[in-house]
């Protein structure tokens, strides 16, 4: 796998935009409109002063009240041209910004629909979804909000700078002088201020971990005692929060005030300058002054505006990165073109021309080394599974067990070596083909939030409620489903809770109606009370008969009758056979099979009472 | 004693100790910065009218001009006038700063609290109350309630201030200049203000949907993510690709139609202020040209009108996250109202433990029903049971995690409810099945039961509970960090260090409330080997499933359904033949393959 999130992230220019050129080309007519309609809004802005100094000059001056009317009217045309200029323009920017965002999260789901599971055990699930939903976030509001407000005062500004410039050019000095020494400390400003914000929101999510630990760790605290030992470090947070705020709003005061005290400054200076003029020829000079002052009071925010927006785009520059690692990474477990060509891709298939497997599987001098990892798991591995056999995979915790699945299910595939389905090997035929027909059953299990029907359907998209029932009764759900209201009872998050042991029981149902020629169970009867274990042990027993299945078992009594037995120990296959010649080795099988009878003899203690 | 409730205002009056005269300064400082700025329209109008042109000065003005040295001084030198506006925006700075610093401090002032008084607040609720709370719902009334109030308080209420002393200070400026002007401008503030209410009110509904639409999809993200496996094994990527695209275009609408709703306001009350404006320049200009009003104090009434008109746009805003407040701080206020336990000062413990009579149900459920029993300092007790039979909650008891209905518990002849919490919590140390052990270094779990605590102190307790091994094994030693971004520990390991930590209390009272249950037998009787040579003279409570764990001890009760019902030694339970022989037999017996094998 290209895993371009761990490698050192590469150097993007113009802040990584050109990644998102598939995006933006969707939306060249709507960010045209919006940057047009901005700029002629910032253009008209700076216009506005003017018919105050028209009425200054002309009426005022003269003393007169002819053009009155002409005027107010051309005043009301340019206001209304404003807002309705304004109004498109914000309007495009809106839907340019939900547009991107909702075409990046598409496609980055879409995407991660395609990647192996080798990618989400690298990634984590909070890491993905804040790929997926704040970073396409982050992007979509630079890429409209600040363009949009970029623009309208990079419009004004400009725009003012040549109408002073036109009316006065000594004055004009005055005003301008201002702009690159307001940029200079807005620009100080917000590099420093940026570097704060970071150290605050990381404080802040500490102490958000320290409220997490006071509510789940409260009754350990409790019988320690150490409530003001807790207290104590809780506060050595909260007070660096606040020194650290409070030195946040130091900079933040400053950089206001200063801000305002450089465009009071610079009326200031018009107004000294331009009194002179203006006592020399009032009539001629006091509009242009009080456009000028106009000015002086309104170009400095925009200019802070500018900083403000480039601020944005250096920072959103690690979500692009970030963003487009996610899309460029390639799932390790690929269909060939060829393969496509006859099955379809995960979106489309060919169903019609897919065959129905028997259910033979031979692993094939296979190798195996896991993406991340150098240590050859399997190394010239061979196994025969004929159609109907039942293989158990055993061992301790954390000793591999769920390699052979993985490889079985083509979560990952073998670094060296063949797996064959029906005498073919199985990367001649699609992933979605594989999948379709291997039922799996997890040992934590994953129910979706939606109705029990929804989530039973996920096995077999158009079963009725007859086969639904039937699929639960074979796996003694029905019980569960009428205490929590039937099939249309919500499960889930939004819905009933159930225990882990209801859960199994459902995502058994649901791994039951699809019918697979494969079956797979990672323990999945961990969590369920002993009696209702021994009733779907029964059930499990009927299902698998004809079909291949492997069981990852922790409770070696429930594969005694297995066929096969692999005996993992630190991730290597290190026994085969079945139960009783197991036995007999007295090797790594033996002795678990010992200590587990010990630990199963403790766990009936509960029903001996 | 029963502390007296809150409610809501007097709960933020509580909470704003200490805050509230910072945030008085900054309202002062906003007063003053204020009327420094309604000062520059004043003397650019004077500039305007008397010293660029020739209107006769009023009484105020030519008092002060008078002072700068006499009209004709300053129309020569209008120097004098720039550096006194130059003099005024230092003012101005000043006191804005003033005004932004002291809102940030009085915020963190705030929000500091909060988060200190809720923090020791929940760690001192009783544990009746911590069960009945999911932690999801605590957390967030403690982050993102607790920063909805510190921000409404800190910004909106602030700025509420701020528009007042601008409202004031403007109308006041504007009245005395032109009356009819004024009065024809402040015409349009109720317009202004109902629009803004009224648009903020819709608007709160849309948002509101907007919001939980984005709970939605994140969540269906969340689980996609999360259910990978079963994603692929069973091939629904086409399915859920549909599922996702209709809730994200869902969102995507609903957001889009807030914002053409948020434009048209902008935009509608932007071009309604642009109105306004437009009749007093006009309506200004007509009286200009009639004599009625001076071009410099027709400049100095526009200025106010912009400082008047602009904020008002802002209380739509304010009134509806007031609401949104009032939610936020009650749901705050419910954890605070809550009755905490008193704790009392900490003294030693010593003498016999007698349980008598001792009833007590669990959400209506009988859960103990008439324990007797007496357990002699130094003395080791076990107690076995079925899940469920009670035994944890004698222990709970004990403790005074929760307080018992009926009956009485004395310690060395004292009722426990006579002792404080303090005390005897000190005293008793038990270790939970799953202790909670905290996000910092191996180390500091440990030294966090025993103040002052040297390493020496820490890895000898470390040894004795059978865990230094594993701990020095880590690469980084005892220095190893746990939590979300450390090392994930087995159970077993979870267990030894939480057995550690207590018994670095050196507690004369120790309980192992299933504690070892992840330890193997081995370790187990090392752990309580070493227990009876370092802790001589404490008295020990172990409750197992393990007979093994439990052979030993010197005295045995068995739990059935909240009862005692059998009693004694390991020897004479066996010789009585009753529940306890029967676990005896199922956990020692062979099946016949393997006879010989498991001694």
């Amino acid at each position: 796998m290209k895993n371009n999130d761990v490698l050192p992230l590469k150097k993007l220019r113009f802040f990584g935009l050109g990644k998102l050129r598939p995006f933006l080309r969707n939306y060249k007519f709507l960010f045209a409109a919006m940057i047009i309609g901005r700029f002629i809004t910032g253009l008209f802005q700076t216009f506005v002063p003017f018919f105050q100094k028209y009425a200054i000059d002309n009426f005022i001056g003269g003393s007169t009240l002819d053009g009155l009317a002409i005027f107010i009217i051309l005043y009301l045309i340019c206001l209304i041209f404003i807002a309705v200029m304004s109004y498109i323009s914000s309007y495009d920017c809106c839907k340019l910004e939900m547009f991107l965002l909702r075409d990046m999260r598409r496609a980055s789901f879409n995407h991660l629909q395609t990647l192996s599971v080798a990618y989400y055990n690298a990634h984590g699930v909070g890491h993905i979804h804040s790929r997926v939903m704040s970073d396409t976030g982050a992007i979509s509001s630079v890429l409209s909000w600040d363009i949009c407000e970029g623009t309208y005062n990079i419009a004004y500004v400009l725009s003012a700078v040549i109408v002073m410039f036109v009316l006065n050019p000594i004055l004009a000095l005055c005003v301008v002088l201002l702009i690159p020494l307001a940029t200079l400390v807005s620009v100080y400003f917000t590099r420093k201020l940026t570097k704060i914000n970071r150290r605050v929101r990381h404080i802040n999510s500490e102490i958000t971990g320290a409220f997490n630990e006071g509510v789940t760790g409260a009754e350990t605290a409790k019988t320690l005692s150490i409530e003001k030992t807790l207290d104590k470090g809780f506060m050595a947070h909260t007070d660096e929060m606040k020194k650290e705020a409070t030195r946040q709003g130091h900079y933040r005061a400053l950089f206001t005030s200063l801000i305002s005290f450089a465009s009071y400054v610079a009326l200031a200076l018009v107004l000294w300058y331009g009194g002179i003029i203006t006592s020399i020829d009032t009539l001629k000079n006091l509009g242009t002054l009080t456009v000028f002052m106009t000015y002086a009071q309104g170009l400095i925010g925009p200019v802070q505006w500018a900083v403000d927006a480039i601020a944005d785009f250096i920072s959103v520059k690690v979500n692009v990165e970030r963003f487009s690692a996610l899309m460029e990474t390639e799932s390790d477990v690929k269909d060939s073109p060829e393969v496509i060509e006859v099955y379809g891709d995960t979106f489309n298939r060919k169903c019609e021309n897919w065959e129905t497997p028997k259910g033979d599987i031979e692993f094939k001098d296979v190798t195996f080394v896991y993406p991340d990892g150098e240590e050859k798991v399997l190394e010239h591995f061979n196994l025969k599974v004929p159609k109907g056999t039942n293989v158990a995979i055993v061992g301790e915790t954390g000793a591999g067990k769920s390699t052979i699945i993985n490889l079985v299910c083509r979560f990952y595939e073998p670094t060296e070596g063949l797996i064959l389905i029906d005498g073919k090997d199985y990367r001649e035929r699609s992933v979605a083909w594989l999948h379709s027909n291997i039922g799996y059953v997890l040992q934590t299990p994953h129910l979706f939030s939606g109705s029990v029907r929804e989530n039973i359907r996920y096995g077999k998209e158009n079963a009725t409620d007859e086969e639904i029932m039937k699929a639960l009764e074979s796996v003694d759900a029905t019980k569960v489903v009428e205490k929590i209201g039937g099939l249309d009872a919500r499960i889930g998050e939004d819905g009933n809770s159930l225990s882990t042991g209801e859960k199994q029981l459902l995502s058994f149902a649901r791994a039951i109606i699809a019918n697979p020629a494969i079956f797979i169970l990672d323990e999945a009867t961990s969590s369920i009370d002993t009696i209702t274990e021994k009733q779907i042990q029964n059930a499990i027993d009927k299902l698998m008969e004809g079909r291949t299945s492997f069981v990852i078992a922790h409770r070696l009594s429930t594969i005694k009758n297995a066929d096969i037995i692999l005996v993992i120990k630190d991730g290597k296959i290190v026994e085969r056979g079945s139960h009783s010649d197991l036995l007999k080795q007295k090797g790594v099988y033996y002795e678990l099979y010992l200590n587990q009878f010990r630990q199963e003899r403790e766990r009936s203690f509960p029903e001996a009472s | 004693m029963k502390k007296k409730e809150f409610t809501s205002a007097g709960m933020l009056g509580f909470f704003l100790k200490g805050s509230v005269a910072l945030f008085a300064a900054s309202i002062v400082a906003n007063l003053f910065g204020t009327i420094f700025n309604t000062l520059v329209p004043q003397i650019i109008s004077v500039t305007i009218d008397s010293i660029i042109g020739d209107e006769p000065l009023n009484k105020v003005s030519s008092f002060v001009v008078d002072l700068l040295g006499g009209i004709d001084v300053l129309k020569k030198s209008l120097w004098i006038v720039a550096l006194i506006i130059g003099i005024l925006a230092l003012l101005i700075a000043l006191f804005r700063y003033l005004e932004t610093y002291l809102t940030a401090r009085a915020n963190q002032t705030l929000l500091r609290r909060m988060r200190n008084t809720t923090f020791s607040h929940i760690l001192r609720l009783p544990m009746s109350w911590h069960d009945r709370q999911m932690t999801g719902d605590i957390i967030q009334r403690c982050t993102s309630d607790i920063d909805t109030v510190t921000n409404f308080v800190s910004n909106q209420l602030i700025m509420l201030f701020r528009i007042l002393i601008m409202t004031v200070i403007s109308l006041i400026m504007m009245f005395t200049m032109n009356l009819k002007l004024a009065l024809i401008a402040s015409a349009f503030l109720p317009v202004m203000i109902t629009y803004s209410l009224l648009f903020y009110r819709k608007a709160g509904r849309y948002f509101k949907q907007c919001d939980e639409q984005e709970g939605v999809l994140s969540t269906y993200a969340q689980e996609n993510f999360s259910g990978a496996r079963v994603v692929r094994a069973f091939g629904k990527e086409r399915y859920e690709k549909e599922k996702f695209e209709k809730q994200n275009v869902y969102y995507t609408g609903l957001w889009v139609r807030v914002e053409r709703f948020l434009a048209l306001y902008w935009t509608t009350s932007d071009l309604l202020l642009a109105i306004q404006l437009m009749l007093i320049v006009v309506l200004g200009t007509i009286f200009c040209v009639n004599g009625e009003i001076t071009t410099g104090k027709l400049l100095g009434f526009i200025s106010y009108n912009t400082m008047l008109m602009a904020p008002i746009r802002q209380l739509g805003r304010i009134v509806s996250n007031l609401s949104k407040a009032n939610i936020s701080l009650r749901r705050v206020s419910e954890i605070m109202n809550a009755e905490e336990e008193e704790y009392g000062t900490a003294e030693q413990l010593s003498g016999d433990i007698e349980f008598s009579d001792i009833i007590f149900s669990y959400d209506d459920k009988p859960v103990l029903k008439d324990i007797n029993l007496k357990i002699p300092q130094g003395s080791t007790l076990g107690i076995i049971g079925a899940t469920g039979s009670g035994k944890s909650t004698l222990a709970a008891l004990l403790d005074r995690l929760y307080e018992t209905e009926r009956g009485q518990i004395t310690i060395g002849g004292r009722d426990i409810k006579d002792i404080p919490r303090s005390t005897l919590r000190n005293n008793i140390g038990l270790i939970l099945q799953e202790g909670h052990l905290f996000s910092r270094t191996i180390g500091e779990n440990l030294a966090i039961a025993r103040e002052g605590a040297s390493d020496a102190d820490i890895r000898n307790y470390a040894s004795l509970a059978c865990v230094s091994d594993n701990i020095e094994g880590f690469a980084k030693g005892y220095d190893t960090i746990l939590g979300e971004r450390g090392v994930r520990l087995s159970g077993g390991q979870i267990q030894r260090i939480a057995i550690a930590r207590t018994l670095m209390r050196r507690a004369p009272y120790i309980i192992f409330d299933d504690s070892l249950s992840a330890v193997d037998s081995e370790t187990d009787l090392t752990i309580r080997k070493n227990l009876k040579k370092e802790f001589e003279g404490s008295t020990v409570i172990i409750i197992s499933h393990r007979i093994t764990t439990l052979m030993n001890a010197d005295n045995i009760i068995v739990l059935d359904d909240g009862k005692i019902v059998e009693q004694g030694t390991h020897d004479e339970l066996v010789a009585k033949g009753g529940i306890y022989k029967k676990i005896f037999d199922i956990q020692m017996n062979l099946p016949e393959e393997l006879k010989g094998d498991l001694q």
